[in-house]
């Protein structure tokens, strides 16, 4: 550093920050937190308005999990939402890679406008087609199925993902790809051999993206199914779990839980592409 | 996936025949260039163009689930528009959104210059700040409506043990203003994430000479950010704005699994109300008018949006 500072200073200014991060932290941490409390909780004490809230005096219990697994399809909903989730992300990654590179690299007429028609279904929020999509998911005649979920699901993956992808594919020295042309490959085999290799951070970043969108989709799911054994597992936990106005609080909260858990094992392993392609996606734009 | 030309010799194929002038077709930069485009387009084109006319079809027609109806013109239009919980929707929308925004703004460049330091257990922190935008939406709004329980809410536990409030305290979900501080609070609590770490990586393209110019000119830390590092994160500013606006403005996850729309309507936005009227109601006519009036905004952001980008 070109100012020096005293060693005091440098350890104040990390208080300060700590000091000010420390109450957002909590913020962000406690709904968690008291998730967890509340789904190892006896309702015994649960619904003691006498009790602390804030921990546990009258022992964990696992019940409010044995519930998901003995009286609600939970098993059935992470499976759905896993086929889901992969289904649509292989398609809409393929998709995206070749219209990314197609918009990315390749001159004709049109490729602007293409790339504009891509960028603003980017912008457009799916509560803007929910209705009109659940028709055509009719007459598909994929109404209350998963397959109505893998359908649709492309449409806000594929511009996200094309969009993203356009950034990294940019990157890449043109003169690699006109080396392989001039070596006798065809264009495919440039593509797939010598961009896609270059492109996989970029890729694995659509990847996680799209598979993180997909399971943590919530409207789409919640308007086209209507079937118990057909939910994904956020729609299930959330609608099956209430009902009327009682609220299955513990097994609400395991259930919130465990199905958060695969999102959040990708999330601790790949947190720097997440990093990546959030800033990528809005900035690189 | 395509043959090379040295393979189909060595299997004893002629170089010329109708194959070879297929490749030779589609060896075309603009050929190869459009085929590759053609599936993408294809898929927005039947589930996004398609519905968008649907959307507007149904808005102009008596149409309800199980039954087409006939066009009717405008008469959805000047229903909606007559309607008190529509007025009330559209005043919830713009408080909402104005609300929620202004606060992921102003909180979201206070974490990201915070992050921008260098801090020890940096990555971790980092880590926690995106959790909330990371885990599903829907779920982690359980725990909230939890921690907003009518009864055994831990908001107010804590408050009252803490003497700010009297008992029982606020029934958080269930009077108007309290529901929506709380729609309000979910959302930024959520939407903080994308800000922060969006206006980091600006903060991080921010010269250090620049900072330490004017600090060497005596320009003290406040100074140096309004002077200096805001002017500087304006694009990025602006984009994630724009990007936030519309994804607030369109929210349907934190206000359907905390409120409905209630109490009395007073949390509706355009999506949940459209929910309610369109596929619980099945009045898919009325419905989709109440979500296209989400079009117009989309619009105005799609514009600057593209401005800026043309700009680049």
């Amino acid at each position: 550093m070109a100012v020096a500072r005293s060693r005091a200073a440098r350890i104040r200014s990390n208080v300060f920050a700590y000091a000010n991060l420390a109450p957002y932290l909590l913020f962000v941490l406690f709904p968690f937190y008291f998730m967890v409390v509340t789904s190892f909780k006896s309702n015994a004490e649960l619904y003691n308005l006498k009790s602390i809230p804030f921990w546990i005096q009258t022992g964990a219990i696992l019940d409010h999990y044995a519930l998901l697994f003995q009286k609600t399809d939970f098993v059935t909903w992470m499976k759905n939402s896993l086929l889901v989730a992969v289904v649509a992300t292989t398609v809409s990654v393929v998709i995206s890679i070749l219209a990314g590179y197609s918009l990315a690299r390749l001159r004709y007429r049109g490729a602007g406008s293409f790339g504009t028609a891509v960028f603003v279904t980017y912008l457009v929020p799916p509560t803007l087609l929910f209705l009109p999509l659940s028709q055509v998911v009719v007459w598909l005649g994929l109404a209350d199925s998963v397959l109505a979920l893998m359908v649709t699901y492309p449409t806000f993956l594929v511009p996200f993902c094309t969009w993203l992808l356009m950034g990294y594919f940019r990157t890449i020295p043109r003169e690699v790809e006109e080396c392989a042309l001039v070596d006798g490959a065809t264009r495919m085999q440039t593509l797939w051999r010598v961009v896609l290799p270059m492109a996989l951070p970029g890729i694995i970043c659509a990847v996680l993206f799209s598979f993180t969108l997909c399971w943590n989709e919530y409207t789409y799911a919640l308007t086209f199914i209507s079937q118990s054994a057909n939910k994904t597992a956020v729609v299930g936990v959330t609608a099956d779990l209430i009902r009327g106005d009682i609220y299955f609080w513990g097994s609400l909260m395991a259930g919130a839980i465990l199905a958060s858990i695969p999102i959040v094992i990708i999330y601790v392993f790949f947190l720097d592409y997440y990093v990546s392609g959030l800033t990528a996606g809005a900035v690189k734009g | 996936m395509a043959v090379g030309p040295r393979v189909l010799e060595a299997a004893g194929l002629p170089g010329s025949g109708r194959l070879a002038r297929l490749r030779e077709w589609w060896e075309q930069e603009h050929i190869f260039g459009y085929g590759l485009i053609v599936p993408a387009v294809v898929l927005l084109a039947v589930l996004v163009a398609f519905p968008f006319g649907m959307a507007i079809y149904f808005s102009l027609s008596d149409y309800w689930v199980g039954s087409p109806g006939e066009f009717v013109g405008l008469a959805n239009y000047r229903e909606i528009l007559g309607n008190e919980t529509f007025r009330q929707t559209v005043q919830n929308s713009f408080v909402f959104t104005g609300i929620a925004l202004t606060f992921k703004i102003v909180l979201g460049v206070w974490l990201a210059m915070l992050l921008a330091r260098r801090l020890p257990l940096k990555r971790v922190i980092r880590g926690i700040v995106l959790l909330p935008f990371v885990i599903p939406t829907a779920l982690s709004t359980l725990a909230w409506l939890w921690m907003f329980d009518s009864l055994y809410s831990v908001v107010n536990w804590t408050a009252i043990r803490l003497h700010l409030i009297s008992p029982p305290g606020p029934n958080w979900l269930g009077q108007p203003a309290y529901a929506m501080a709380a729609v309000i609070v979910v959302n930024v609590w959520r939407g903080l994430p994308f800000f922060a770490i969006t206006v980091l990586a600006g903060l991080m393209a921010v010269p250090r000479e620049f900072l330490e110019a004017a600090e060497v000119d005596g320009a003290g830390s406040w100074r140096r950010f309004w002077h200096v590092t805001l002017p500087l994160l304006k694009p990025v500013l602006a984009v994630v704005i724009l990007f936030s606006t519309i994804f607030t403005f369109g929210d349907f996850n934190i206000v359907q699994v905390l409120t409905r729309g209630g109490p009395i309507n007073t949390t509706h936005l355009f999506a949940t109300l459209a929910y309610q009227v369109g596929l619980q109601g099945g009045n898919l006519g009325q419905g989709a008018a109440i979500s296209l009036f989400i079009f117009p905004l989309l619009a105005v952001v799609v514009f600057f949006q593209l401005r800026y980008i043309r700009k680049e």
